[in-house]
């Protein structure tokens, strides 16, 4: 049994966090120029955008050199863009002389001109020895999706490939057993994909005449309880009272 | 000549010792496990689908039904997403309270771990004495929230309410002697905080208890000692975190190298095991349990010296009161708006981690300026965990696979989301 010792404050450690990540965002813009679509801090966390061509290369270099070391994938997810910035209900400041709009149907989003890459896959990374972590994200826009897998550059993203292929239809190329992982055997579709409904399309039950359990379409109806809306008013962080968050 | 062929077995997915809903594979050789296929998501409900339809703070409910035996931990990671997005900080009082329920969180599930994982292997009795602990802490969950599990106690801005001045007590019924009753209630007399203190004097003496049971047991080191071995290298790769990291000998923790809170302000020690198998993570476990009752008498001491508010007074995001809502019209409309739509997190991303009893619990959340999450992915250790039970039980017995089962700790609330 081992112990780590004490630390130092809280205040301390956030201005070396901010500098160090900085850092980190300078030393990947010199290591990968030229290889990077993007790359920001923002919310005090780097994301990395790069284009599928360059994106293997990038990942052994960020896992195996050591200035970098990030040895861990923590996370992988698939996201859909599909109605991204798109809000049930719109609010804008004439409201009180033309009236609000109508809600959006969700099949309408389906029409809607995909200005880039509907699909993207994101990588969360840690580098235990720099105490860093780093997101990546690259967009497919094939159809369907198809990006190169990193299950021989961290074996965690076996799963989770897995997953994100269940729920968006995301196909990982030479990934070494791409099945379905969370949905029933059997499933059709990918349920985590914007057009599909929240409450499915299918639904079961025990068919006494059959004696057998039969699949049949939903018979419920969709139905949005509390519409999305976007408010540009509150998109400014608000300011933390300075009374409370003063001594932590 | 007889043709060999390896042998298939299909364990669980309702096996008492599969902890849920877990269905293996098994592709045996003999009683030799060659490759072992887990079957997940009969538990799955698309927790991060059903949070992209609902307002932020109607899914706080949802994380407590994740890893269902660590609720608060998975509220809270939820919540610091919330709070980074917004550029929030609660006061410091709710800080302290977090911490100090994130602590009897991991109590309580690592006592779950231990009974289950003993139960798992033949040890009867440990399941009784690690139940009779957690009886104590599920009354402080339902003082503070009114429920025994589910809690939704932690809010944006700081936590729903302050610690109670009167832990609840047991009432008289024909079912109960007076005796029993007086004893049952002689630790209630004061408030929470001297029902939480009382705990922290008699825990360690229970530990000792559990690990008299188990620790020098002959049985115990002969079911758990180098079993489900694994190297640091394998670890980091295999993306372990938590117990199941430190167990083969890398001292990470979130609280330490990443505070959150006021974990930097906290005295503890990080234990971590030398071998990696099933026996390192027991002991690690063990000395957590120890490491966690000193936090929460750390806590316990600071709750009482220094009141204060425990939520932001920041109507846009926090319900005023209710006797306020009922007098003033302000107060009345910020609450019908906060209940009917919400508030909009502004454009971004967040992911935002804790250290969760059993490893590194994520919430990556994505806004395009809307009052729901665009997206949330629910980072869960047991799910990378468990995406590992091939690599750790292959060469071993098939009893051998309830020791691994039970080593991971596994939740399936989580791995399925």
């Amino acid at each position: 049994m081992d112990a780590a010792g004490p630390d130092s404050g809280a205040a301390e450690m956030s201005r070396e966090g901010a500098s160090s990540i900085e850092a980190l965002s300078r030393r990947l813009q010199s290591r990968f120029a030229g290889l990077l679509s993007h790359c920001a801090i923002a919310f005090g966390e780097i994301t990395l955008e790069l284009p599928v061509q360059h994106f293997v290369r990038v990942c052994w270099a960020l896992k195996d050199e050591p200035e970098f070391a990030f040895k861990q994938l923590v996370d992988l997810c698939g996201v859909d863009y599909l109605s991204y910035g798109r809000s049930d209900w719109e609010t804008s400041e004439t409201a009180s002389s033309t009236g609000f709009s109508r809600a959006v149907e969700t099949e309408d989003y389906a029409a809607h001109a995909q200005q880039q890459a509907r699909f993207a896959v994101v990588y969360h990374l840690l580098s235990h020895t720099h105490n860093q972590r780093l997101r990546l994200r690259v967009y497919s826009d094939n159809d369907p999706p198809k990006l190169p897998s990193v299950v021989e550059i961290w074996n965690v993203a076996n799963w989770y490939e897995r997953e994100a292929f269940d729920l968006y239809g995301i196909l990982f190329e030479e990934h070494p057993d791409l099945r379905r992982l969370l949905t029933d055997y059997g499933f059709i579709g990918h349920p985590f994909r914007k057009d599909f409904p929240l409450i499915g399309r299918v639904e079961m039950r025990y068919d006494p005449e059959k004696q057998r359990v039969v699949y049949e379409p939903v018979s419920i109806e969709p139905r949005t309880l509390v519409p999305r809306v976007i408010r540009p008013e509150r998109q400014q962080p608000p300011q933390a009272a300075p009374e409370e968050s003063g001594d932590a | 000549m007889p043709e060999i062929r390896n042998f298939t077995l299909n364990f669980g997915p309702q096996h008492p010792a599969a902890h849920g809903v877990l269905r293996l594979v098994l592709e045996m050789d003999g009683e030799v496990i060659e490759r072992a296929d887990p079957h997940i998501g009969l538990l799955h409900r698309a927790t991060e689908k059903l949070a992209e339809s609902k307002p932020y703070n109607q899914s706080i409910g949802y994380m407590d039904r994740l890893d269902y035996v660590s609720m608060m931990c998975n509220e809270h990671a939820y919540v610091l997403a919330i709070e980074r997005l917004l550029g929030v900080e609660p006061p410091v009082r709710a800080q302290y309270i977090r911490v100090l329920f994130d602590e009897i969180t991991r109590i309580l599930n690592h006592l779950m771990w231990l009974g289950a994982h003993a139960l798992d292997i033949g040890a009867m009795t440990v399941f009784l004495y690690a139940f009779r602990e957690r009886e104590d802490l599920m009354d402080t969950y339902e003082a503070v929230s009114g429920t025994r599990m589910h809690a939704t106690y932690y809010r944006p801005g700081g936590v729903y309410r302050d610690l109670p001045q009167q832990m609840p007590q047991h009432q008289p019924s024909r079912f109960r002697s007076k005796q029993d009753i007086a004893r049952l209630n002689r630790n209630r007399q004061g408030s929470l905080l001297d029902f939480v203190e009382d705990f922290t004097q008699r825990f360690p003496r229970c530990v000792d208890e559990y690990e008299t049971l188990l620790t020098d047991n002959r049985i115990w080191k002969q079911r758990t000692v180098g079993i489900g071995a694994v190297s640091p290298e394998r670890a980091l790769q295999l993306g372990f975190s938590g117990p199941m990291l430190r167990g083969s000998g890398i001292a990470w923790d979130l609280r330490k190298k990443q505070p959150y809170e006021v974990y930097d302000q906290m005295d503890f020690d990080i234990p971590i095991g030398v071998n990696g198998d099933c026996y390192d993570r027991y002991l690690v476990r063990m000395e957590e349990l120890r490491q966690s009752n000193r936090i929460i008498e750390q806590c316990v001491a600071w709750l009482r010296a220094n009141p204060g508010p425990v939520i932001i007074d920041d109507h846009k995001l926090v319900p005023p009161k209710r006797e306020e809502m009922k007098r003033d019209m302000e107060a009345l409309i910020h609450h019908f708006k906060l209940f009917t739509e919400g508030y909009c997190a502004p454009e971004g991303e967040v992911y935002a981690a804790v250290e969760a009893p059993k490893g590194e619990f994520g919430i990556y959340l994505i806004s395009d300026g809307a009052n729901k999450p665009y997206r949330l992915k629910v980072r869960a250790p047991g799910f990378a965990h468990l995406s590992a039970l091939d690599e750790m039980v292959r060469g071993h017995m098939l009893a051998d696979v309830v020791a691994v089962i039970g080593t991971q700790d596994i939740v399936f609330g989580e791995v399925d989301r």
